[in-house]
């Protein structure tokens, strides 16, 4: 019964997207009184929509809690003596568990669009609902007649085949499903870009209603990519917390536009500026979030995230693209032209910032999509190559480090024109901040430029987040910019870790007998022994090391090399000691030979990585300013709306008083 | 309308005919080793076996293509692979046998239990050739041409359905 009725509700939702964007699309005719009456649908049938699909996934949820083996994506995706968290988790662990959590996130954002959002015009905004229903439906379409996740097997399965066990952890409770989550509120952008771009109604006011929406997916996106980045770093065991993987970058395009769009849209809303560029930055934001699941799950490029891979599915998802992207673009080239140019600004301006900016993660995003894109290029004409830091790392540099200088200076500059030489004093200290740093990390050393570079950036733009508080009085600023000051500041943070990773990380490799001590940076590593451990589906060998540093007591590590049955696969299990100065960080391997003695040898590998931990700190820290920004907003615009009704209703109050004060005019009498 | 706003829109169609595309095309995933036409590197090696010789560079040269096996008596899937060698060796493949880390006692337990499909087996005590051939694991095999060059690898036992393609391999290289 769970599945059946997971599939109905799925098919009933396809069914009311149908409706949602017929109605919507019907909206929009103005002359036909008739017709557009069938308008009063569109609102209703997002919200139920959203019901229905989110019912849907919560049966799917129901069907692996209890691992009901008649249903083949359970039977294959899960096992009964799995931990009950993984158990859940495996629902979205699996491409078609995955695309139904992205459209019940998708019906829900859709939802909440339409059942809360009273500010839009009412023909854009059945422009909106008509998209969004369009873009929805053809996920459904996906679901249903591809990828269905509530088939059943025609005899039940005895046991089910597991779950690859690199994703039987805790990281995965959290990160796809975040990542889907701002994924797919970028759709929102989407569908209200195209709606604004429809009914050409690309305003201030448009703005605001769309910048809680991109603040949302941003926040969220952020908060994937951190915790991507950390899983990545202990789960992989290869002591990196990026990769450049077309996934990874799959995840990081969406951010990047989603960023920039997150500014362009902040400039339309206070000095209606950047309109076209704003629309473009919408539509290209959701369509980089699509572009990425197609990479993902099409398997025409590698990576090491090994989704089911089907061509079939593949070829459905590029046909989406190409009603969405292709479909969206397409009305943008032709529609772009009618949209009248926005204010205009000097270049010295806060405005003028924010374009740099905008056009520096435009082109960092181009950057990345190249690489990411590129093998698909050469394995055309059948060469075969893999893009890596060596061409990610100083081609994104290139265009990051004016980004960083320019972040530091813009929220310093009035809007519409500036002088420099009013924020003379600012700009000095924040120049000797730079300079300073790179002198004194020359004179400590020979590190290579990037991260030199990156440390006296951080160093500079920690400071030059606080600047724009300097003036204010700290108990009236606004809450956004509060949320501008942590998230910048979390930006330094993370700049700050990344470099002191690449620049200052030790690293050593030994074959180690039990009993025998290595050192590395200050930390006393000893083999105390290694131990066969088994867990509730797998067995592994166990390290147990103790470290200490400077004397203190030690810490016991234990590092495992995992081997799971049901799917049987190896993985290695790192072990970390954070301190507030960066993490050691080890991870054991295979048996290597015998000692002289004639002990057993084991290969172990310690990293000391000095404030890796920064880097998800800033992560942390961008969202949270994300977080202020949205309450901040939304707090400002319910007063600025209960101040409107207020003012209405004194107006009608007072209108009533007068009415009253003044004595009716006496009629005259009948004659 | 402005030919600018269309270029985003013509990206797009490129990237979205170059993904059609490569969706169409069947996908290689095999790597090719990086070994294969370099010549086969300088070896000498003491019998593994008493009944037969040990195994050199100079036993490949001249003559029919042969294998190269790379095993061990203490390597299961080697077990597994034995009657495929000797269905190669009924077919007239001379297969030469390099044992990795082995004693002469295993090497004799293991020939009598599984057969014998060598004319050659060298003892590789300490996994020289192994890691100069560039065989990650056991067993592995080469297909080695006249002149003494790799031509061929095979990573892995040797399953039924290989035979015919190792077959192939040799007879092409003759």
């Amino acid at each position: 019964m769970i599945a059946e009725l997971g599939l109905a509700a799925l098919w009933l939702s396809a069914a009311l997207a149908v409706l949602q964007m017929v109605s919507g699309a019907l909206g929009l005719k103005i002359g036909d009184q008739r017709l557009a009456a069938f308008a009063a649908y569109a609102r209703p049938a997002a919200v139920v929509q959203a019901f229905l699909a989110v019912l849907s996934f919560g049966m799917l949820l129901w069907a692996f809690a209890i691992t009901d083996l008649s249903i083949k994506l359970v039977a294959t995706n899960s096992h009964s003596m799995k931990p009950f968290i993984y158990k859940l988790t495996g629902t979205w662990g699996n491409h078609e568990g995955s695309m139904l959590l992205w459209v019940a996130v998708l019906a829900l954002s859709g939802g909440l669009l339409a059942g809360l959002e009273r500010r839009l015009k009412e023909r854009t905004m059945n422009a909106t609902l008509a998209v969004q229903g369009f873009v929805a439906l053809g996920f459904y379409a996906f679901l249903l007649l591809s990828s269905n996740p509530f088939e059943r097997l025609p005899v039940p399965a005895f046991e089910g085949s597991g779950l690859n066990p690199l994703l039987q952890d805790i990281g995965l409770a959290i990160h796809p499903p975040t990542l889907y989550i701002g994924y797919v509120g970028l759709s929102v952008a989407f569908s209200l870009a195209m709606g604004a771009l429809i009914t050409k109604q690309v305003t201030p006011d448009f703005a605001k209603v769309m910048r809680p929406w991109v603040l949302f997916a941003w926040v969220f996106l952020t908060l994937g990519i951190t915790a991507g980045s950390y899983w990545a770093y202990y789960e992989l065991g290869w002591g990196g917390w990026w990769f450049w993987d077309p996934v990874e970058n799959a995840s990081l395009m969406p951010w990047l536009a989603a960023t920039a769009l997150l500014h362009s849209v902040s400039v339309l809303a206070a000095r209606d500026a950047l309109r076209t560029w704003t629309i473009m930055l919408g539509v290209l934001a959701f369509s980089m979030s699509m572009l990425g699941t197609f990479l993902v799950r099409s398997g025409v490029l590698t990576s090491v995230h090994a989704f089911a891979v089907d061509p079939e599915r593949g070829t459905f998802i590029l046909v989406l693209l190409g009603l969405y992207i292709g479909g969206s673009l397409a009305i943008f080239a032709v529609r772009a032209g009618s949209i009248a140019e926005g204010k205009r600004f000097s270049a010295t301006s806060r405005e003028g910032a924010l374009v740099f900016n905008n056009v520096m993660l435009s082109a960092i995003l181009a950057i990345v999509l190249l690489g990411t894109l590129y093998p698909l290029l050469t394995e055309a004409f059948d060469v075969r190559v893999s893009v890596g830091p060596p061409y990610f790392n100083p081609a994104g540099a290139i265009f990051a480090i004016p980004m960083f200088i320019v972040m530091a200076i813009g929220p310093l500059l009035r809007w519409k024109s500036d002088k420099p030489v009013r924020i003379k004093l600012e700009l000095i200290i924040l120049a000797l901040i730079v300079v300073g740093a790179i002198v004194l990390i020359a004179v400590l050393g020979d590190y290579p430029v990037l991260p030199v570079l990156g440390l006296a950036l951080a160093a500079a733009l920690g400071v030059a987040a606080f600047l724009p508080l300097r003036g204010r009085k700290i108990s009236r600023t606004p809450l956004a910019t509060w949320g501008m000051i942590t998230a910048h500041f979390g930006v330094a943070v993370s700049l700050f870790g990344m470099a002191t990773e690449s620049a200052f990380t030790q690293e050593r490799l030994a074959a180690v007998a039990p009993g025998s001590t290595e050192e590395l940076a200050g930390w006393t590593v000893t083999l105390d022994g290694v131990d066969p451990v088994a867990g509730p589906n797998w067995t592994a060998i166990e390290a147990r090391l103790s470290a200490s540093r400077g004397g203190e007591e030690a810490t016991l590590l234990n590092p495992q090399a995992r081997n799971f049955w049901a799917p049987s696969q190896a993985t290695s299990e790192s072990a970390l000691i954070t301190r507030w100065d960066g993490q050691l960080y080890a991870v054991i391997g295979d048996t290597a030979g015998l000692d002289a003695d004639g002990n057993q040898r084991w290969q172990l590998r310690i990293w000391w990585k000095p404030f890796v931990t920064f880097i998800w700190y800033g992560g942390l820290l961008i969202s949270l300013g994300g977080i202020l920004a949205i309450i901040g907003r939304v707090r400002v615009d319910l007063r600025r709306r209960k101040a409107v009704q207020l003012g209405n209703e004194r107006r009608a109050d007072k209108a009533l008083l007068d009415q009253a004060a003044t004595p009716p005019r006496a009629e005259p009498e009948p004659v | 309308m402005r030919t600018i706003f269309f270029i985003p829109l013509a990206l797009f169609l490129f990237f979205a005919g170059l993904a059609g595309y490569m969706l169409t095309q069947e996908k290689n995933q095999t790597v090719a080793s990086a070994m294969i036409d370099k010549a086969l590197p300088e070896f000498d090696l003491e019998p593994a076996y008493d009944g037969l010789p040990g195994a050199s560079r100079a036993d490949f040269i001249g003559g029919e293509p042969k294998l190269l096996n790379i095993w061990a008596s203490w390597c299961l899937p080697c077990i597994a692979e034995a009657p495929q060698l000797e269905a190669l060796k009924e077919e007239g493949v001379e297969i030469i046998g390099i044992a990795i880390r082995d004693t002469p006692e295993d090497v004799t337990n293991f020939l009598d239990r599984h057969g014998n499909p060598y004319t050659r087996i060298g003892a590789d005590d300490i996994s020289a050739l192994q890691i100069e051939i560039g065989a990650a694991g056991v067993p592995e095999t080469f297909v080695i041409d006249g002149e003494g060059s790799i031509r061929y690898q095979h990573i892995g036992d040797i399953r039924e359905n290989d035979v015919p393609k190792l077959l192939q391999v040799l007879e092409d290289v003759r």
